[in-house]
């Protein structure tokens, strides 16, 4: 595996403070707050969490797609020094794609039915590095190669519905990857794919980036994923990250207890056979309707007075490998 | 961006030939796997040529009476007999053709136009512009068609341009919440969320996603909206309130001549309502068809 730069480079993404607010008939619902996170160059930057924690709504903001119901509160976000969520839609525009690419969940959804593959993987070169119609599909055709997908003049002139679900997500990458950004989002690359492929969708991801340099923001709920394809980890819950660390550091000494319940759901496959699976007991909260202090406090085993009251913050953690290790708990200071 | 001079399908990198072929490729499998369809096709292209050469191929004159000749049967003279002034039916029915035609097409391609541009607008911008537009199809729709149709045509008058462009705008207006509907189910797809994360205009997705992505809705609204067209202005002459007469419309026809003489001489009604029938029906068989052959999801492996 290969190790992060070292830590005296600049950050390529920071995001400071982050709160994400979006109107609904419940009245406003906090999707994200507070956040902050840190992605160097190069780095592979694992964000954890349930469904409804917010990591997708996180990776929305950075490339300005939140819908129109959405409202940054309040936070900044510093790509390469410059704050993203100050930028008007036509710079933001010039990013998207180019500097920055995003990969989605739905590869079976995120290729235009009516359009030939060659096209699609041909816009963004041409929207971006102004090239012709024949460079850019020489060059899509190359990208196809370098994702691993055969014959790939020949796939150029098909359509999306020739096909499967993996080469389709081998062909969203292609597409993210053909500008040379020097920051990748992957939003669950894998989540709609069979087991056996969605490795190889990985290793491809894992093995591109280290290759080009970009950065890869991957978002999952699988554990199992961050462990062997991530350098950090940042894990989220309600809306909050309660804890980041490398990934060494959070699977040998995690500082949370809801990573620690998250670890122990995973079923594993050296544990005493028939042992019960266990689980987090309750239910996500609601994030229209949050409990006054940490938002994990109803499902905590460890719950004390003071996590019901105020909301820990995220500050370094004790007992540790890591430096960088931080945890938002009242229990682990 | 300046890509408009690129064939849709140059990019694809395929020999020349496979494209030149594309258009006969498409009607081999229009015959072969929606017969009725190529049918509906193919009788509308009939009426079309038909209309077209009205002038050339019609055996009498418009206006030609001969009234030793009145309320002939069918005959090898008169193919389709002749009506109370001894005018020849047949060559009636084809310049018939020809106002069916150019009102139909007319109309509908305008109806489609307005329809698309309200329906992108609404359904793509959403917001407050979609909820204004709404309304005020809204309030269009309570009108009933025929109403509005007389009210406004005793106002402007008849004749061809105005009957095209009041049923252009009302099946256009009315029209705009299909291709409305279309495109938000287009717009909620991964690909157009997928096209804005690359960096894409909102400009550049309209035509290069959401466009080509409701055609098959807009062409069966344009085929079915020629029927509907081509009955209305029928149903506008039959009133009295279409192309003014001595002008030869299906619907005068079956009016004038047609209804006093059902008796006597029913050639004279059922030569333009068969005709009216025969079009109406092939033209929306021919959308149905075309609209299942054109989604690509349908299309069968090469």
């Amino acid at each position: 595996m290969m190790t992060a730069p070292a830590d005296q480079t600049a950050p390529l993404l920071e995001i400071e403070d982050l709160s994400v607010a979006f109107r609904t008939e419940r009245g406003l619902v906090r999707a994200v707050d507070g956040a902050n996170l840190t992605l160097r160059a190069g780095e592979t930057l694992a964000l954890v969490g349930e469904s409804g924690s917010g990591k997708s709504v996180t990776a929305l903001s950075i490339l300005g797609l939140l819908g129109d119901n959405a409202r940054v509160e309040r936070g900044r976000i510093l790509f390469e020094g410059e704050d993203l969520l100050r930028l008007d839609r036509r710079a933001l525009r010039g990013i998207r794609g180019h500097r920055i690419s995003m990969i989605f969940q739905e590869p079976m959804s995120s290729l235009n039915p009516v359009l030939t593959i060659g096209r699609q993987v041909a816009e963004p070169i041409r929207l971006h590095q102004g090239r012709s119609w024949p460079e850019a599909l020489d060059q899509a055709a190359e990208l196809l190669a370098r994702v691993a997908i055969p014959d790939p003049r020949e796939r150029l002139a098909q359509y999306p519905h020739h096909f499967s679900g993996g080469m389709r997500q081998r062909v969203m990458i292609a597409m993210a990857l053909a500008c040379q950004p020097r920051l990748i989002i992957a939003d669950e690359p894998t989540t709609a794919l069979d087991v056996t492929v969605q490795a190889q969708i990985l290793e491809l991801l894992k093995t591109l980036t280290r290759e080009t340099g970009a950065a890869l923001l991957l978002i999952t709920h699988d554990l199992g994923v961050v462990a062997r394809y991530a350098e950090r980890v940042a894990v989220m819950y309600a809306g909050r990250i309660v804890e980041s660390a490398s990934a060494r550091a959070l699977y040998g000494t995690p500082r949370h207890p809801y990573t620690e319940g998250l670890m122990a759901s995973v079923p594993s496959l050296t544990g005493e056979p028939r042992a019960r699976l266990l689980t987090i007991s309750g239910q996500p909260p609601d994030l229209a309707d949050l409990p006054p202090g940490c938002a994990f406090a109803p499902r905590c085993p460890h719950v004390h007075e003071l996590c019901r009251g105020t909301v820990p913050a995220l500050q370094p953690a004790t007992g540790t490998s890591d430096r960088d290790h931080r945890s938002a708990c009242h229990g682990y200071p | 961006m300046t890509d408009a001079a690129i064939p849709a399908a140059g990019a694809a990198g395929l020999p020349r030939s496979v494209h030149d072929n594309r258009f006969l490729a498409f009607n081999r499998r229009l015959i072969r796997e929606k017969p009725l369809g190529a049918v509906g096709g193919a009788v509308f292209l009939l009426f079309l040529l038909a209309g077209a050469l009205a002038d050339v191929i019609a055996p009498f004159g418009l206006n030609e009476t001969d009234m030793l000749r009145r309320l002939e049967a069918p005959n090898l003279a008169h193919w389709f007999g002749t009506d109370h002034l001894g005018r020849d039916v047949f060559s009636r029915i084809l310049m018939g053709a020809q106002l069916s035609m150019i009102v139909g097409l007319a109309a509908a391609g305008l109806a489609t136009v307005v329809s698309i541009v309200l329906g992108v607008l609404s359904g793509y911008l959403g917001g407050r512009i979609d909820m204004l537009i709404q309304r005020f199809v809204d309030a269009w729709m309570t009108f009933p068609d025929l109403v509005l149709l007389i009210v406004v045509v005793s106002i402007v008058g008849p004749g061809v341009p105005q009957i095209v462009l009041i049923l252009g705008l009302l099946y256009g207006i009315a029209g705009s919440r299909i291709v409305r509907g279309a495109v938000i189910s287009v717009r909620e797809n991964m690909y157009t969320h997928a096209a804005q994360s690359m960096g894409a205009t909102t400009w550049h997705i309209l035509r290069r996603h959401i466009l080509p992505n409701i055609m098959p809705v807009v062409i069966v609204l344009f085929t079915t909206r020629i029927g509907a067209v081509i009955l209305a202005e029928a149903g506008l002459s039959f009133l009295g309130l279409g192309v003014p007469p001595p002008a030869p419309t299906w619907g005068g026809m079956l009016s004038d001549s047609g209804r006093s003489y059902l008796y006597l001489a029913p050639w004279l009604a059922l030569a333009p309502g068969l005709c009216l029938t025969a079009v109406v029906y092939a033209i929306n068989v021919y959308g149905d068809a075309l609209r299942d052959l054109l989604d690509p999801r349908m299309r069968g492996s090469r």
